[in-house]
Protein backbone atom coordinates (compact mmCIF):
# COMPACT_ATOMS: atom_id res chain seq x y z
CA UNK A 1 0.00 0.00 0.00
CA UNK A 2 1.30 3.45 -0.83
CA UNK A 3 0.91 6.25 1.62
CA UNK A 4 -0.19 9.40 -0.20
CA UNK A 5 1.11 11.60 2.60
CA UNK A 6 4.51 10.13 2.75
CA UNK A 7 6.19 12.58 0.41
CA UNK A 8 4.97 15.79 2.05
CA UNK A 9 6.25 16.83 5.45
CA UNK A 10 4.07 15.72 8.35
CA UNK A 11 1.75 18.27 9.98
CA UNK A 12 3.56 17.83 13.27
CA UNK A 13 6.95 16.38 13.89
CA UNK A 14 8.71 15.81 17.19
CA UNK A 15 12.44 15.27 16.74
CA UNK A 16 14.56 13.83 19.49
CA UNK A 17 12.86 15.62 22.35
CA UNK A 18 14.29 15.03 25.83
CA UNK A 19 13.22 16.50 29.12
CA UNK A 20 14.34 15.75 32.67
CA UNK A 21 13.05 16.93 35.99
CA UNK A 22 16.04 16.35 38.22
CA UNK A 23 16.75 12.64 38.12
CA UNK A 24 13.44 11.86 36.42
CA UNK A 25 13.73 11.48 32.65
CA UNK A 26 10.21 12.37 31.58
CA UNK A 27 11.05 12.33 27.88
CA UNK A 28 13.97 10.41 26.41
CA UNK A 29 14.83 11.22 22.83
CA UNK A 30 11.23 11.10 21.64
CA UNK A 31 10.52 11.28 17.93
CA UNK A 32 7.11 10.96 16.37
CA UNK A 33 5.07 12.55 13.64
CA UNK A 34 1.46 13.27 12.83
CA UNK A 35 0.42 13.10 9.20
CA UNK A 36 -2.49 14.74 7.47
CA UNK A 37 -5.75 12.87 7.85
CA UNK A 38 -4.64 10.51 10.58
CA UNK A 39 -5.33 9.85 14.21
CA UNK A 40 -2.13 8.99 15.99
CA UNK A 41 -2.71 7.58 19.44
CA UNK A 42 -0.15 7.94 22.17
CA UNK A 43 -0.60 5.28 24.81
CA UNK A 44 1.34 4.21 27.82
CA UNK A 45 0.95 3.51 31.51
CA UNK A 46 0.36 6.28 34.04
CA UNK A 47 3.45 8.37 34.55
CA UNK A 48 4.94 7.38 31.21
CA UNK A 49 5.30 11.04 30.25
CA UNK A 50 2.39 11.48 27.85
CA UNK A 51 1.16 14.77 29.24
CA UNK A 52 4.73 16.03 29.55
CA UNK A 53 5.22 15.37 25.86
CA UNK A 54 1.97 17.18 24.98
CA UNK A 55 3.11 20.15 27.03
CA UNK A 56 6.40 20.31 25.16
CA UNK A 57 4.50 20.33 21.89
CA UNK A 58 2.15 23.11 23.00
CA UNK A 59 4.98 25.15 24.48
CA UNK A 60 3.91 24.91 28.11
CA UNK A 61 7.24 23.21 28.80
CA UNK A 62 10.54 23.70 27.06
CA UNK A 63 12.37 20.51 26.11
CA UNK A 64 16.01 20.19 27.20
CA UNK A 65 16.90 18.93 23.75
CA UNK A 66 15.19 18.29 20.49
CA UNK A 67 12.81 20.14 18.27
CA UNK A 68 9.13 20.43 17.39
CA UNK A 69 8.13 21.23 13.81
CA UNK A 70 4.78 22.37 12.47
CA UNK A 71 4.38 21.73 8.73
CA UNK A 72 8.13 21.32 8.50
CA UNK A 73 9.00 24.56 10.29
CA UNK A 74 10.55 24.57 13.75
CA UNK A 75 8.29 26.25 16.33
CA UNK A 76 10.62 25.89 19.30
CA UNK A 77 11.11 29.64 19.64
CA UNK A 78 7.38 30.32 19.73
CA UNK A 79 5.42 30.88 22.94
CA UNK A 80 2.46 28.76 23.83
CA UNK A 81 0.14 31.55 22.68
CA UNK A 82 1.88 31.92 19.34
CA UNK A 83 1.73 28.16 18.77
CA UNK A 84 -2.01 28.17 19.49
CA UNK A 85 -2.43 30.91 16.93
CA UNK A 86 -0.40 28.93 14.39
CA UNK A 87 -2.98 26.16 14.67
CA UNK A 88 -2.29 23.92 17.64
CA UNK A 89 -5.70 23.12 19.09
CA UNK A 90 -5.42 21.55 22.51
CA UNK A 91 -7.81 19.94 24.97
CA UNK A 92 -6.85 19.37 28.58
CA UNK A 93 -6.78 16.22 30.64
CA UNK A 94 -8.46 18.17 33.43
CA UNK A 95 -10.98 20.58 31.95
CA UNK A 96 -9.61 24.12 31.76
CA UNK A 97 -12.71 26.23 31.29
CA UNK A 98 -14.06 29.56 32.48
CA UNK A 99 -16.57 28.10 34.91
CA UNK A 100 -18.62 31.28 35.47
CA UNK A 101 -19.18 31.69 31.74
CA UNK A 102 -21.98 30.10 29.83
CA UNK A 103 -21.04 27.22 27.58
CA UNK A 104 -21.53 29.51 24.59
CA UNK A 105 -19.22 32.16 26.05
CA UNK A 106 -16.43 29.63 26.42
CA UNK A 107 -16.82 28.70 22.77
CA UNK A 108 -17.01 32.37 21.72
CA UNK A 109 -13.73 32.97 23.53
CA UNK A 110 -12.03 30.40 21.31
CA UNK A 111 -13.58 31.83 18.18
CA UNK A 112 -12.68 35.38 19.22
CA UNK A 113 -9.00 34.69 19.66
CA UNK A 114 -8.81 32.68 16.47
CA UNK A 115 -10.50 35.43 14.48
CA UNK A 116 -8.70 38.33 16.16
CA UNK A 117 -10.02 41.58 17.59
CA UNK A 118 -9.58 40.79 21.28
CA UNK A 119 -8.63 44.37 22.10
CA UNK A 120 -12.01 45.89 21.34
CA UNK A 121 -13.68 47.78 24.14
CA UNK A 122 -17.09 48.85 22.89
CA UNK A 123 -18.70 46.19 20.74
CA UNK A 124 -20.86 43.54 22.41
CA UNK A 125 -19.03 40.27 21.90
CA UNK A 126 -22.12 38.10 22.36
CA UNK A 127 -23.91 40.06 19.64
CA UNK A 128 -21.12 39.47 17.16
CA UNK A 129 -22.95 37.25 14.68
CA UNK A 130 -19.82 35.90 13.09
CA UNK A 131 -18.34 34.76 16.41
CA UNK A 132 -21.58 33.41 17.83
CA UNK A 133 -22.25 31.50 14.62
CA UNK A 134 -18.79 29.99 14.68
CA UNK A 135 -19.12 29.08 18.35
CA UNK A 136 -22.64 27.68 17.97
CA UNK A 137 -21.58 25.55 15.05
CA UNK A 138 -18.79 24.02 17.13
CA UNK A 139 -21.17 23.37 20.05
CA UNK A 140 -23.66 21.85 17.68
CA UNK A 141 -21.07 19.49 16.28
CA UNK A 142 -20.09 18.11 19.68
CA UNK A 143 -23.72 17.92 20.75
CA UNK A 144 -23.83 20.79 23.22
CA UNK A 145 -26.30 23.05 21.41
CA UNK A 146 -28.97 22.38 24.04
CA UNK A 147 -26.85 23.56 26.96
CA UNK A 148 -25.28 26.56 25.21
CA UNK A 149 -26.90 29.02 27.61
CA UNK A 150 -26.10 27.07 30.76
CA UNK A 151 -23.37 28.07 33.15
CA UNK A 152 -20.29 25.93 32.58
CA UNK A 153 -20.09 25.12 36.29
CA UNK A 154 -23.58 23.60 36.04
CA UNK A 155 -23.04 21.16 33.17
CA UNK A 156 -21.86 17.60 33.65
CA UNK A 157 -18.27 16.48 33.63
CA UNK A 158 -18.77 14.72 30.32
CA UNK A 159 -20.25 17.83 28.76
CA UNK A 160 -17.19 19.80 29.86
CA UNK A 161 -15.01 17.33 27.98
CA UNK A 162 -17.14 17.95 24.91
CA UNK A 163 -16.84 21.69 25.46
CA UNK A 164 -13.04 21.36 25.52
CA UNK A 165 -13.25 19.80 22.08
CA UNK A 166 -15.72 22.44 20.87
CA UNK A 167 -13.37 25.26 21.89
CA UNK A 168 -10.57 23.59 19.97
CA UNK A 169 -12.92 23.37 16.98
CA UNK A 170 -13.68 27.10 17.05
CA UNK A 171 -9.97 27.72 16.58
CA UNK A 172 -10.05 25.78 13.29
CA UNK A 173 -6.63 24.37 14.11
CA UNK A 174 -4.19 22.61 11.82
CA UNK A 175 -4.01 19.73 14.26
CA UNK A 176 -5.63 18.63 17.50
CA UNK A 177 -3.73 17.63 20.61
CA UNK A 178 -6.23 15.80 22.75
CA UNK A 179 -5.29 14.80 26.24
CA UNK A 180 -7.71 12.07 27.32
CA UNK A 181 -10.91 13.41 25.76
CA UNK A 182 -12.76 10.27 26.89
CA UNK A 183 -11.81 10.52 30.56
CA UNK A 184 -14.89 10.27 32.73
CA UNK A 185 -17.30 10.17 29.82
CA UNK A 186 -19.06 6.89 30.59
CA UNK A 187 -19.82 4.26 27.99
CA UNK A 188 -22.42 6.16 25.97
CA UNK A 189 -20.49 9.41 25.99
CA UNK A 190 -17.27 7.76 25.06
CA UNK A 191 -18.95 6.02 22.13
CA UNK A 192 -20.42 9.19 20.68
CA UNK A 193 -17.09 10.99 21.20
CA UNK A 194 -15.39 8.16 19.31
CA UNK A 195 -17.77 8.55 16.38
CA UNK A 196 -17.21 12.28 16.41
CA UNK A 197 -13.41 12.10 16.53
CA UNK A 198 -13.43 9.57 13.69
CA UNK A 199 -15.14 12.14 11.49
CA UNK A 200 -12.86 14.93 12.69
CA UNK A 201 -9.63 13.48 11.29
CA UNK A 202 -10.54 14.65 7.79
CA UNK A 203 -10.50 18.21 9.05
CA UNK A 204 -7.26 18.06 10.95
CA UNK A 205 -5.13 15.20 12.22
CA UNK A 206 -5.34 14.27 15.89
CA UNK A 207 -2.62 13.34 18.31
CA UNK A 208 -4.67 11.45 20.83
CA UNK A 209 -3.55 10.62 24.35
CA UNK A 210 -6.03 8.12 25.66
CA UNK A 211 -6.41 5.40 28.27
CA UNK A 212 -9.64 4.02 26.87
CA UNK A 213 -8.28 1.15 24.74
CA UNK A 214 -11.61 0.52 23.01
CA UNK A 215 -11.50 4.08 21.74
CA UNK A 216 -7.86 3.84 20.77
CA UNK A 217 -8.38 0.68 18.74
CA UNK A 218 -11.52 2.08 17.17
CA UNK A 219 -9.84 5.30 16.11
CA UNK A 220 -6.10 5.10 15.75
CA UNK A 221 -4.45 4.85 12.35
CA UNK A 222 -1.14 4.56 14.11
CA UNK A 223 -0.18 4.03 17.71
CA UNK A 224 2.93 5.02 19.62
CA UNK A 225 3.66 3.36 22.93
CA UNK A 226 5.41 5.45 25.54
CA UNK A 227 6.98 3.76 28.54
CA UNK A 228 9.21 5.52 31.06
CA UNK A 229 9.61 8.50 28.79
CA UNK A 230 10.66 6.44 25.82
CA UNK A 231 8.77 5.47 22.68
CA UNK A 232 9.24 1.73 22.45
CA UNK A 233 7.16 1.22 19.32
CA UNK A 234 5.25 3.12 16.66
CA UNK A 235 3.09 1.43 14.08
CA UNK A 236 -0.30 0.31 12.90
CA UNK A 237 -2.64 -1.49 15.26
CA UNK A 238 -1.45 -4.83 13.90
CA UNK A 239 2.18 -3.95 14.39
CA UNK A 240 1.59 -2.79 17.93
CA UNK A 241 -0.44 -5.86 18.86
CA UNK A 242 2.24 -8.11 17.48
CA UNK A 243 5.22 -6.26 18.89
CA UNK A 244 7.02 -8.43 21.39
CA UNK A 245 8.47 -5.39 23.08
CA UNK A 246 5.10 -3.79 23.61
CA UNK A 247 3.61 -6.99 24.94
CA UNK A 248 6.43 -7.37 27.36
CA UNK A 249 6.53 -3.78 28.50
CA UNK A 250 2.96 -2.73 28.48
CA UNK A 251 0.17 -4.84 27.08
CA UNK A 252 0.95 -7.68 29.43
CA UNK A 253 -0.36 -5.55 32.24
CA UNK A 254 -3.71 -5.06 30.56
CA UNK A 255 -5.83 -8.18 30.58
CA UNK A 256 -8.37 -6.52 28.30
CA UNK A 257 -6.04 -6.94 25.38
CA UNK B 1 -36.89 41.99 29.90
CA UNK B 2 -35.45 44.16 32.62
CA UNK B 3 -33.47 42.22 35.16
CA UNK B 4 -33.45 42.82 38.87
CA UNK B 5 -29.91 44.05 38.86
CA UNK B 6 -30.73 46.67 36.24
CA UNK B 7 -33.66 47.84 38.35
CA UNK B 8 -31.38 48.08 41.39
CA UNK B 9 -28.86 50.05 39.35
CA UNK B 10 -31.50 52.43 38.06
CA UNK B 11 -32.80 53.01 41.58
CA UNK B 12 -29.30 53.70 42.88
CA UNK B 13 -28.39 56.18 40.18
CA UNK B 14 -31.73 58.01 40.42
CA UNK B 15 -31.41 58.25 44.17
CA UNK B 16 -27.89 59.57 43.85
CA UNK B 17 -29.21 62.28 41.52
CA UNK B 18 -32.43 63.02 43.40
CA UNK B 19 -30.94 63.60 46.84
CA UNK B 20 -28.67 66.52 45.86
CA UNK B 21 -31.44 68.03 43.74
CA UNK B 22 -33.71 67.95 46.77
CA UNK B 23 -30.92 69.25 49.00
CA UNK B 24 -30.36 72.13 46.59
CA UNK B 25 -33.96 73.24 46.85
CA UNK B 26 -33.96 72.62 50.60
CA UNK B 27 -30.73 74.64 50.88
CA UNK B 28 -28.70 71.86 52.48
CA UNK B 29 -25.30 72.20 50.81
CA UNK B 30 -23.71 69.74 53.21
CA UNK B 31 -25.89 66.95 51.83
CA UNK B 32 -24.79 67.87 48.32
CA UNK B 33 -21.17 67.68 49.43
CA UNK B 34 -21.77 64.22 50.85
CA UNK B 35 -23.40 63.08 47.61
CA UNK B 36 -20.49 64.53 45.63
CA UNK B 37 -18.08 62.61 47.83
CA UNK B 38 -20.04 59.41 47.20
CA UNK B 39 -19.97 60.10 43.48
CA UNK B 40 -16.23 60.68 43.35
CA UNK B 41 -15.32 57.72 45.55
CA UNK B 42 -17.67 55.56 43.51
CA UNK B 43 -15.76 56.64 40.43
CA UNK B 44 -12.49 55.56 42.05
CA UNK B 45 -14.13 52.24 42.86
CA UNK B 46 -15.43 51.78 39.31
CA UNK B 47 -11.82 52.13 38.21
CA UNK B 48 -10.58 49.53 40.65
CA UNK B 49 -13.49 47.25 39.81
CA UNK B 50 -12.23 46.85 36.24
CA UNK B 51 -8.93 45.43 37.52
CA UNK B 52 -10.34 43.64 40.57
CA UNK B 53 -13.80 42.60 39.45
CA UNK B 54 -13.26 41.62 35.84
CA UNK B 55 -9.54 40.91 35.89
CA UNK B 56 -9.21 39.47 39.39
CA UNK B 57 -6.24 41.73 40.10
CA UNK B 58 -6.16 42.50 43.81
CA UNK B 59 -4.38 45.83 43.73
CA UNK B 60 -3.49 47.44 47.04
CA UNK B 61 -1.84 50.29 45.19
CA UNK B 62 -4.74 52.16 43.66
CA UNK B 63 -4.14 55.05 46.03
CA UNK B 64 -1.16 55.85 43.78
CA UNK B 65 -3.48 56.71 40.91
CA UNK B 66 -5.97 58.46 43.17
CA UNK B 67 -3.13 60.51 44.61
CA UNK B 68 -1.57 61.29 41.23
CA UNK B 69 -4.94 62.62 40.12
CA UNK B 70 -5.16 64.66 43.29
CA UNK B 71 -1.68 66.11 42.91
CA UNK B 72 -2.35 66.90 39.25
CA UNK B 73 -5.18 69.11 40.43
CA UNK B 74 -3.20 70.53 43.33
CA UNK B 75 -0.02 71.28 41.43
CA UNK B 76 -1.66 72.79 38.35
CA UNK B 77 -4.01 74.88 40.50
CA UNK B 78 -1.24 76.10 42.79
CA UNK B 79 0.75 77.37 39.82
CA UNK B 80 -2.33 79.03 38.44
CA UNK B 81 -2.86 80.71 41.83
CA UNK B 82 0.67 82.09 42.06
CA UNK B 83 1.10 82.78 38.32
CA UNK B 84 4.41 80.93 38.48
CA UNK B 85 4.97 78.73 35.46
CA UNK B 86 5.30 75.04 36.18
CA UNK B 87 8.26 74.82 33.87
CA UNK B 88 10.48 77.61 32.52
CA UNK B 89 12.81 75.75 30.20
CA UNK B 90 12.98 74.41 27.56
CA UNK B 91 9.46 75.74 27.09
CA UNK B 92 7.05 77.43 29.43
CA UNK B 93 4.24 75.40 31.00
CA UNK B 94 1.76 77.44 32.96
CA UNK B 95 -0.51 76.14 35.70
CA UNK B 96 -4.18 76.02 34.96
CA UNK B 97 -7.46 76.19 36.78
CA UNK B 98 -9.46 74.65 33.95
CA UNK B 99 -10.91 71.30 35.01
CA UNK B 100 -10.91 69.61 31.59
CA UNK B 101 -7.19 70.23 31.18
CA UNK B 102 -6.50 69.09 34.74
CA UNK B 103 -8.53 65.92 34.16
CA UNK B 104 -6.59 65.17 31.02
CA UNK B 105 -3.29 65.59 32.86
CA UNK B 106 -4.56 63.45 35.75
CA UNK B 107 -5.70 60.66 33.41
CA UNK B 108 -2.50 60.67 31.37
CA UNK B 109 -0.19 60.62 34.36
CA UNK B 110 -2.10 58.02 36.32
CA UNK B 111 -2.28 55.86 33.19
CA UNK B 112 1.48 56.17 32.76
CA UNK B 113 2.05 55.25 36.39
CA UNK B 114 -0.29 52.28 35.98
CA UNK B 115 1.62 51.21 32.89
CA UNK B 116 4.93 51.17 34.75
CA UNK B 117 3.57 49.67 37.98
CA UNK B 118 1.49 47.15 36.06
CA UNK B 119 4.32 46.13 33.75
CA UNK B 120 6.44 45.23 36.76
CA UNK B 121 3.88 43.87 39.20
CA UNK B 122 1.84 41.80 36.73
CA UNK B 123 4.82 39.53 36.27
CA UNK B 124 3.82 38.16 39.64
CA UNK B 125 0.46 36.98 40.86
CA UNK B 126 -1.46 36.25 44.03
CA UNK B 127 -0.05 37.60 47.25
CA UNK B 128 3.13 38.83 45.55
CA UNK B 129 1.07 41.02 43.27
CA UNK B 130 -0.72 42.49 46.28
CA UNK B 131 2.58 43.15 48.02
CA UNK B 132 4.24 44.76 45.01
CA UNK B 133 1.32 47.09 44.38
CA UNK B 134 1.38 47.95 48.08
CA UNK B 135 5.12 48.62 47.89
CA UNK B 136 4.64 51.00 44.97
CA UNK B 137 1.92 52.73 46.97
CA UNK B 138 4.27 53.28 49.88
CA UNK B 139 6.98 54.59 47.58
CA UNK B 140 4.69 57.23 46.15
CA UNK B 141 3.35 58.05 49.61
CA UNK B 142 6.76 58.75 51.09
CA UNK B 143 7.82 60.60 47.99
CA UNK B 144 4.85 62.95 48.42
CA UNK B 145 5.68 63.44 52.10
CA UNK B 146 9.20 64.47 51.23
CA UNK B 147 8.22 66.64 48.26
CA UNK B 148 8.46 69.96 50.04
CA UNK B 149 7.92 72.04 46.90
CA UNK B 150 4.28 70.95 47.03
CA UNK B 151 3.61 71.03 50.73
CA UNK B 152 5.30 67.81 51.76
CA UNK B 153 3.55 66.31 54.72
CA UNK B 154 1.24 69.30 55.12
CA UNK B 155 -0.28 68.94 51.70
CA UNK B 156 -1.37 71.60 49.31
CA UNK B 157 -4.40 73.86 49.52
CA UNK B 158 -6.42 74.95 46.53
CA UNK B 159 -7.78 78.38 47.33
CA UNK B 160 -10.59 78.48 44.85
CA UNK B 161 -12.16 75.47 43.23
CA UNK B 162 -11.05 75.06 39.63
CA UNK B 163 -13.31 76.15 36.82
CA UNK B 164 -15.42 74.32 34.32
CA UNK B 165 -16.63 76.15 31.21
CA UNK B 166 -20.30 77.04 31.45
CA UNK B 167 -20.70 76.12 35.11
CA UNK B 168 -20.11 77.82 38.42
CA UNK B 169 -18.18 75.17 40.30
CA UNK B 170 -18.55 77.11 43.54
CA UNK B 171 -22.23 76.21 43.53
CA UNK B 172 -22.23 72.76 45.18
CA UNK B 173 -24.94 71.44 42.90
CA UNK B 174 -23.02 72.43 39.78
CA UNK B 175 -19.91 70.65 40.92
CA UNK B 176 -21.99 67.64 41.90
CA UNK B 177 -23.59 67.48 38.46
CA UNK B 178 -20.18 67.61 36.77
CA UNK B 179 -18.98 64.68 38.88
CA UNK B 180 -22.25 62.84 38.38
CA UNK B 181 -22.02 63.21 34.60
CA UNK B 182 -18.49 61.83 34.65
CA UNK B 183 -19.57 58.90 36.81
CA UNK B 184 -22.41 58.10 34.41
CA UNK B 185 -20.09 58.27 31.41
CA UNK B 186 -17.53 56.01 33.07
CA UNK B 187 -20.23 53.55 34.18
CA UNK B 188 -21.43 53.41 30.62
CA UNK B 189 -17.88 52.75 29.45
CA UNK B 190 -17.34 50.08 32.12
CA UNK B 191 -20.57 48.36 31.12
CA UNK B 192 -19.50 48.32 27.48
CA UNK B 193 -16.06 47.09 28.40
CA UNK B 194 -17.42 44.20 30.44
CA UNK B 195 -19.43 42.98 27.46
CA UNK B 196 -16.81 43.70 24.84
CA UNK B 197 -14.37 41.15 23.43
CA UNK B 198 -11.72 42.57 25.75
CA UNK B 199 -13.95 42.10 28.80
CA UNK B 200 -14.70 38.51 27.85
CA UNK B 201 -11.04 37.66 27.41
CA UNK B 202 -10.06 39.44 30.64
CA UNK B 203 -12.75 37.64 32.62
CA UNK B 204 -11.68 34.34 31.10
CA UNK B 205 -8.07 34.99 32.12
CA UNK B 206 -9.28 35.57 35.69
CA UNK B 207 -11.16 32.28 35.75
CA UNK B 208 -8.72 30.06 33.97
CA UNK B 209 -5.33 31.23 32.80
CA UNK B 210 -4.62 27.91 31.06
CA UNK B 211 -7.69 28.30 28.92
CA UNK B 212 -6.80 31.71 27.50
CA UNK B 213 -3.21 30.68 26.90
CA UNK B 214 -4.34 27.52 25.12
CA UNK B 215 -6.55 29.49 22.73
CA UNK B 216 -3.70 31.89 22.12
CA UNK B 217 -3.98 35.08 24.22
CA UNK B 218 -1.30 36.33 26.57
CA UNK B 219 -2.98 37.05 29.92
CA UNK B 220 -0.25 39.56 30.79
CA UNK B 221 -1.25 41.88 27.95
CA UNK B 222 -4.91 41.73 28.85
CA UNK B 223 -4.17 42.46 32.49
CA UNK B 224 -1.79 45.28 31.73
CA UNK B 225 -4.35 47.06 29.56
CA UNK B 226 -7.00 46.52 32.24
CA UNK B 227 -4.66 47.87 34.91
CA UNK B 228 -3.93 51.01 32.88
CA UNK B 229 -7.61 51.68 32.18
CA UNK B 230 -8.38 51.02 35.82
CA UNK B 231 -5.63 53.35 37.05
CA UNK B 232 -6.65 56.13 34.68
CA UNK B 233 -10.23 56.11 35.96
CA UNK B 234 -9.13 56.11 39.59
CA UNK B 235 -6.76 58.97 38.74
CA UNK B 236 -9.64 60.99 37.32
CA UNK B 237 -11.53 60.40 40.55
CA UNK B 238 -8.50 61.66 42.48
CA UNK B 239 -8.49 64.90 40.48
CA UNK B 240 -12.15 65.50 41.35
CA UNK B 241 -11.60 64.57 44.98
CA UNK B 242 -8.89 67.22 45.35
CA UNK B 243 -11.26 69.78 43.88
CA UNK B 244 -14.03 68.72 46.23
CA UNK B 245 -11.87 69.16 49.32
CA UNK B 246 -9.80 71.99 47.80
CA UNK B 247 -6.92 70.21 49.43
CA UNK B 248 -4.40 67.53 48.51
CA UNK B 249 -2.21 65.71 50.94
CA UNK B 250 -0.07 62.57 50.99
CA UNK B 251 -2.91 60.77 52.78
CA UNK B 252 -4.58 60.41 49.38
CA UNK B 253 -1.64 58.18 48.51
CA UNK B 254 -1.60 56.15 51.71
CA UNK B 255 -2.45 52.52 51.70
CA UNK B 256 -5.55 53.26 53.80
CA UNK B 257 -6.94 54.93 50.72
CA UNK B 258 -6.19 51.84 48.63
CA UNK B 259 -7.94 49.75 51.26
CA UNK B 260 -10.95 52.02 51.36
CA UNK B 261 -11.39 51.93 47.59
CA UNK B 262 -11.25 48.16 47.80
CA UNK B 263 -13.80 48.18 50.61
CA UNK B 264 -16.27 50.13 48.42
CA UNK B 265 -15.95 47.47 45.75
CA UNK B 266 -16.28 44.55 48.16
CA UNK B 267 -19.26 46.01 50.05
CA UNK B 268 -21.12 46.83 46.86
CA UNK B 269 -20.20 43.69 44.98
CA UNK B 270 -16.96 42.73 43.26
CA UNK B 271 -17.39 42.73 39.50
CA UNK B 272 -20.87 44.25 39.68
CA UNK B 273 -21.23 47.39 37.61
CA UNK B 274 -22.85 49.44 40.39
CA UNK B 275 -21.05 47.69 43.22
CA UNK B 276 -18.65 50.58 43.88
CA UNK B 277 -21.49 53.13 43.79
CA UNK B 278 -23.48 51.27 46.44
CA UNK B 279 -20.30 50.53 48.40
CA UNK B 280 -19.15 54.15 48.43
CA UNK B 281 -22.64 55.32 49.42
CA UNK B 282 -22.79 52.89 52.35
CA UNK B 283 -19.27 53.81 53.41
CA UNK B 284 -20.02 57.54 53.44
CA UNK B 285 -23.37 57.05 55.19
CA UNK B 286 -21.76 54.93 57.88
CA UNK B 287 -18.96 57.45 58.25
CA UNK B 288 -21.44 60.31 58.52
CA UNK B 289 -23.96 58.80 60.90
CA UNK B 290 -21.79 56.49 62.99
CA UNK B 291 -18.92 58.97 62.91
CA UNK B 292 -21.23 61.31 64.82
CA UNK B 293 -21.72 58.69 67.52
CA UNK B 294 -18.20 57.47 67.89
CA UNK B 295 -14.76 58.37 66.72
CA UNK B 296 -14.16 54.67 66.29
CA UNK B 297 -17.00 54.16 63.81
CA UNK B 298 -14.82 51.90 61.69
CA UNK B 299 -15.45 49.14 64.23
CA UNK B 300 -18.97 49.02 62.80
CA UNK B 301 -17.62 49.22 59.28
CA UNK B 302 -15.44 46.23 60.04
CA UNK B 303 -18.41 44.28 61.34
CA UNK B 304 -20.44 45.19 58.28
CA UNK B 305 -17.61 44.14 55.98
CA UNK B 306 -17.31 40.86 57.83
CA UNK B 307 -20.99 40.10 57.32
CA UNK B 308 -20.72 40.92 53.62
CA UNK B 309 -17.65 38.80 53.07
CA UNK B 310 -19.03 35.84 55.01
CA UNK B 311 -22.65 35.84 53.95
CA UNK B 312 -22.98 37.89 50.78
CA UNK B 313 -20.07 37.25 48.48
CA UNK B 314 -21.74 39.23 45.71
CA UNK B 315 -21.88 42.27 48.02
CA UNK B 316 -25.01 44.32 48.56
CA UNK B 317 -25.86 44.24 44.86
CA UNK B 318 -25.47 40.48 44.89
CA UNK B 319 -27.78 40.19 47.89
CA UNK B 320 -30.40 42.40 46.24
CA UNK B 321 -30.21 41.17 42.67
CA UNK B 322 -29.05 37.58 43.00
CA UNK B 323 -26.24 35.85 41.23
CA UNK B 324 -24.61 37.62 38.37
CA UNK B 325 -26.23 36.95 35.05
CA UNK B 326 -23.66 36.16 32.42
CA UNK B 327 -23.48 38.13 29.19
CA UNK B 328 -26.63 37.93 27.11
Amino acid sequence: MTDPNHSVSPVLEVRGVSKSFGALHASRDISLDLRAGEIHALIGPNGAGKSTLIKQITGELRPDRGSVLLNGEPIDHLSRMARAQRGLGRTFQISALAMDFTVLQNAVLGALVARGGVFRFFSNVMRDRDLVARASEALDRVGLADVAQMRTADISHGQRRQLEVAIALTQRPKLFLMDEPMAGLGAGGSQSMTVFLASLRQEAPILLVEHDMDAVFALADRISVLVYGQIIATGTQEEIRNSVEVQRAYLGEEDAL
Amino acid sequence: MIRREQMCNAAVILLLLAIPLWAHSADAPFVITLATKVTILALAGVGLNIALGIGGLVSLGHAVFFGIGGYATGILASHAQTYEPLLQAPFVIEGTNQMPIIWLVAVVFSALAALVIGALSLRTSGVYFIMITLAFGQMFYYFAISWSAYGGEDGLSIWVRNEFPGANTLVPLHFFLICFAILCAVLWFAARLARAPFGLALAAARQNQDRVEAVGITPYRLRLVAFVVSGAITGLAGALFADLNRFVSPSMLSWHTSGEIMIFVIIGGVGRLFGPVVGAAIFILLEHFLGGISEYWQIYLGGFLLVIVLYARGGVIGALAGREVAHD
